[in-house]
């Protein structure tokens, strides 16, 4: 302690300046605002710029979840619009609930099963039963372009009946005149960037580079685009090229069509009545 | 001789600070060289001050520096550290026994002794108060050149002022 008493004394020059050195600053710092502006932004600048040095690494680890919520936000947004267009203008409704409007709201799913070389091409996506799936729901791809129907549902995972499937006919029409057809893949065709539209009427012309979209029916919201007319067959039927890729494919939306089931006991009974 | 040296050194003090305050502050070439002539009255403390006076006494022109200037805490800090280089150089440049002389002044150490002093601790002042004004690393070199050109024209003004007491006092 002594010894120590003797250090100080010695060096009382050093330690009174460090003591008034030190007052003499902290009142800099204390009185003067632009001192006191500028030891907050630079603290906050080497702090901000070590945050943002981390936070390029974390964005790239976090990709799959971001990307995730895109998805979930798209779907969102999607649901959305085709509420503002379901609004039926030449309808006289009275009150405008858009609640019941939406007929169609989209769940967005992640591939994670999928293939597209064999004969009947089913894919696998993260959605199931607890997420509202349900079996015959369709499905499209998030750009353009239809993917297929859910053909079967586990509490976790769905399957999906992809277009690449020979037993998968969806309604399509052409954009420009409406007519009405059938799109089919398969029958000799295993290209997964070609599908066929059949049963076409012979009356409507139809031109290479047509837009051919969903009709409405069977599931699909009208409007949704599925290809381009590529070739003329000989037998009316056409060949188009598909929108979307089918080996990239990494997100889908299902389309839970609130409609569905009354739509589908409406049109049941007739059908043993018929046969 | 001791209620003398007193009264010498307010007197100073006064008159220091007053030409500082109400003259110099007014005067700058460019904004690059300032002449902070005050640091003459730190620099002629007598030899016998005790250290933490001698501190007090930094600290105390530093703050009524600030306080005319309107940077709390700038003047204060440079004047303390101009005070611990003055107690470093007289400590390591002479032997206090052998001290006769009452204060450093140029009369009393020759120019040579005095010149050195005077610029490293003005030196040392100017240092710490331009970089504390400026507070940033950014304009380093800026800031630099600010305190070497006001070193210059500081040690000047010291230097005549000083000239001119000694003339006065030995004629």
């Amino acid at each position: 302690m002594r010894n120590l008493w003797i250090f100080i004394s010695r060096y009382n020059a050093f330690f009174f300046f460090i003591i008034f050195f030190t007052i003499g600053i902290i009142l800099t710092l204390k009185n003067n605002a632009y001192q006191r502006s500028v030891t907050l932004n630079s603290t906050n600048e080497v702090v901000g710029s070590a945050y943002e040095r981390l936070n390029v690494l974390k964005r790239y680890l976090n990709l799959g979840q971001v990307n995730d919520s895109l998805a979930n936000e798209n779907a969102k947004l999607k649901t959305e619009l085709l509420a503002l267009k379901e609004v039926d203008s030449s309808k006289t409704v009275v009150v405008n609930d858009t609640v019941n409007n939406v007929q169609f709201t989209y769940q967005s799913a992640k591939v994670i099963k999928n293939s597209i070389s064999q004969r009947n091409n089913v894919i696998t996506i993260n959605r199931g039963s607890l997420d509202g799936i349900e079996k015959d729901m369709a499905v499209i791809s998030p750009q353009k372009g239809v993917v297929g129907f859910i053909l079967d549902v586990s509490p976790h995972l769905a399957t999906i009946r992809s277009l690449l499937h020979s037993n998968t006919p969806i309604s399509v029409s052409i954009k420009k005149n409406n007519a009405l057809g059938s799109l089919v893949w398969g029958d000799g065709n295993f290209d997964y960037r070609k599908a066929f539209v059949k049963e076409i009427p012979n009356h409507f012309k139809t031109n290479l580079k047509d837009t051919v979209i969903t009709s409405g029916s069977g599931g699909f919201p009208r409007g949704i685009e599925v290809g381009t007319v590529s070739r003329k067959l000989n037998n009316g039927d056409f060949e188009i090229n598909l929108f979307n890729d089918f080996s990239t494919l990494q997100y889908v939306y299902v389309i839970k069509n609130k409609l569905a089931a009354e739509q589908k006991a409406l049109e049941t009974p007739k059908l043993p009545n018929e046969q | 001789m001791n209620s003398k040296t007193i009264f010498l050194n307010i007197f100073r003090w006064v008159v220091l600070l007053f030409v500082q305050i109400f003259l110099l502050r007014n005067l700058s070439f460019y904004n690059l060289s300032t002449p902070f002539v005050y640091v003459l009255f730190i620099l002629v403390l007598p030899f016998r001050i005790p250290n933490l006076l001698l501190f007090l006494i930094a600290f105390g022109t530093g703050l009524t520096m600030d306080a005319f200037y309107d940077t709390m805490g700038v003047h204060t800090s440079a004047c303390v550290a101009l005070a611990f280089v003055r107690i470093l150089f007289i400590s390591v440049s002479l032997n206090r026994d052998a001290i006769d002389d009452p204060e450093p002044s140029l009369g009393n150490m020759g120019f040579k002794w005095f010149s050195i002093y005077a610029v490293l601790c003005i030196f040392v002042h100017h240092l710490v108060l331009f970089f504390l004004e400026a507070f940033k690393l950014s304009e380093l070199a800026y800031t630099f050149g600010r305190s070497l050109l006001s070193v210059v024209f500081t040690m000047f003004t010291v230097l005549l002022v000083e000239a001119i007491f000694h003339n006065r006092k030995s004629t």
